[in-house]
């Protein structure tokens, strides 16, 4: 380790990990805009940020691999190190789902009607809330502890609200008679799949917490 | 044949790199914060400088308690005290090569007939309860008030981390220093009035004297210990008495090197006695229950729930049991070596 670097503000692994952070929050808002496109039927547009959340992966698959290399290689944080590794993979899989749910709509192309759209952009809205708050929750762990829990508990309550409007959506799907059994199936594993999102960023909060408290003095 | 009377000594020496290396670098290299090899140079360079530069102030206070007068006593009191060390480390008791040199010197004494300073014992006794009770209390602050810093200035979890290995590191080193000067004297100070060393002076102005060569040697003994036999003793301190946070290991080896140094420490007491304040005895501490009496009192500050309670009666007991052995094995030893080897055991 050099020593030299210990009154530096911001040296390179903290300068990956926030831009790793970056790129996960930035998954949720490329998601929210895409499913935007795809409601409007702008499927030129969707593909352009189905390419860019997938290059937004990739960087961000560059940057834990190089995350993991340097706390393992340089043995930093020794109590801490499984804990955050763990957290990185859980975040890396948070954008991977956005992905996953990009590219579901990609190869199935289900048809969504006009009285889904409200009730889909809400939950697609509250599920990057969720993530966004994750985000935060997961910054404060690294660098300010005290105001972790402030941004923790957001993350249950807009997972809790994406619960009820999921609910209620599928209620509508399989309500909706217009739908063959197979189209409503195909939009209740969509609904699901996108509700899941908020559902992991609330475990990597539950973990968080545990977390936090290990970490405490 | 001074060097073969010295062994036992040396062997004294080599069991305390062993066994006290781990209080100072333990916690550290234990939960990898700092790397074995790091630790090992630092605490060997600055036991070394310790014992040479600040060694002789505890060696006072073992002096006034009893002056060994004859070689072959000398190598039987260190002797004595090695042996105790390891039957107690045998019997898994935690050890203080400081009460043992103590018992053995009593034992001498007994055997000798020469009166036992009863007021030097006092003070010598007193400073191993003092000892850990002001190591928990220096802990209690130094654990608040690094809570205090880092709640204040939000730091990164990295740059925490970053902190706290410089801070291992520069607790170490100090710590390393008090070891070397407070229990140099219990390795070689006995060998003091019987040492066959002659001052020596280089280019007029560095003078090296007898008790520094001793010091040296003993010194070089206990940096030996650290290098031969010490990682599997700091691997065990990191990973299992102490399951502490880095930062409570800090605060832990910060405590202990503070205490070890106000009771070795020459200069603090000249600049107390020049200010009409009262002295803190130079006395051998140690070094073992100062870091247990560091994280007591962090453990005490939590609430008291995750104290082993067995471990502080471990050392309650190592009071009374380590000097007791060393004082029997030391009176048994020299009737042996003065009957059997027939050997001048005190003038």
């Amino acid at each position: 380790m050099s020593y030299l670097k210990i009154f530096e503000n911001k040296t390179g692994i903290e300068k990956e990990i926030d831009d790793f952070l970056d790129q996960v929050s930035e998954s949720g808002l490329l998601f929210n805009q895409g499913i935007e496109f795809y409601l409007s039927c702008d499927l030129d547009s969707f593909g352009r940020l189905l390419d860019q959340i997938v290059g937004t992966e990739h960087t961000a698959d560059t940057l834990r691999r190089s995350i993991e290399d340097l706390v393992y290689r340089r043995t930093l944080i020794p109590e801490s190190r499984g804990d955050v590794l763990r957290m990185i993979e859980n975040m890396d899989s948070l954008l991977g789902k956005f992905k996953g749910a990009m590219w579901r709509l990609q190869i199935e192309g289900p048809e969504i009607k006009d009285f889904f759209f409200q009730d889909l952009q809400n939950l697609v809205e509250l599920v990057v809330k969720a993530v966004e708050a994750t985000t935060l929750s997961v910054r404060a762990y690294f660098k300010d502890i005290n105001s972790v829990a402030d941004h923790m508990h957001k993350v249950s309550f807009w997972e809790s609200a994406a619960d009820k409007i999921a609910t209620q959506l599928q209620m509508k799907i399989f309500q909706c008679d217009d739908l063959s059994l197979c189209e409503q199936m195909q939009l209740r594993d969509l609904v699901l799949h996108i509700e899941d999102i908020a559902n992991q960023a609330e475990d990597v909060t539950d973990s968080l917490a545990i977390y936090v408290i290990k970490r405490s003095l | 044949m001074f060097i073969f009377f010295l062994s036992s000594g040396l062997f004294l020496g080599w069991s305390l790199g062993a066994n006290d290396a781990s209080n100072v670098f333990g916690t550290a290299v234990g939960s990898h914060m700092v790397r074995f090899r790091t630790a090992a140079i630092c605490c060997s360079i600055f036991i070394l400088l310790g014992a040479v530069i600040s060694g002789a102030g505890a060696s006072q206070t073992l002096g006034k308690l009893g002056a060994v007068d004859a070689i072959a006593g000398a190598f039987v009191v260190a002797l004595s005290a090695a042996l105790s060390v390891y039957l107690m480390t045998l019997a898994k008791y935690p050890v203080s090569t400081s009460q043992a040199i103590v018992g053995a010197i009593v034992g001498w004494n007994l055997f000798s007939g020469s009166v036992t300073d009863k007021a030097a014992l006092f003070k010598i006794m007193l400073t191993w309860v003092a000892c850990p009770i002001l190591s928990a209390i220096f802990a209690v602050f130094f654990y608040k008030l690094a809570k205090l810093i880092i709640n204040r200035y939000n730091m990164h979890l990295f740059k925490l981390d970053r902190l706290t290995r410089l801070g291992l590191i520069i607790a170490g080193i100090f710590g390393s220093y008090s070891l070397g000067a407070n229990n140099i004297s219990n390795v070689v100070g006995v060998f003091l009035p019987v040492c066959p060393f002659k001052d020596i002076t280089f280019f007029g102005t560095f003078h090296f004297t007898s008790t520094q060569q001793l010091f040296l040697l003993g010194g070089l003994a206990v940096g030996v210990g650290v290098f031969t036999y010490s990682r599997r003793v700091m691997e065990t301190v990191g990973d299992g008495i102490f399951k502490l946070s880095p930062v409570m290991a800090l605060v832990a080896v910060w405590s202990h090197s503070i205490v070890l140094f106000l009771f070795s420490s020459q200069a603090l007491e000249t600049f107390l006695l020049n200010h009409g304040l009262p002295a803190i005895p130079l006395v051998p501490v140690s070094s073992s229950q100062a870091i247990v009496g560091a994280v007591l009192g962090m453990g005490i500050l939590k609430g008291g729930r995750n104290i082993r309670w067995r471990i502080v009666g471990g050392i309650s007991l190592g009071w009374v049991i380590t000097p007791l052995i060393a004082c029997v094995i030391s009176f048994i030893f020299l009737f042996f070596v003065q009957n059997v080897f027939q050997q001048v055991v005190f003038q």
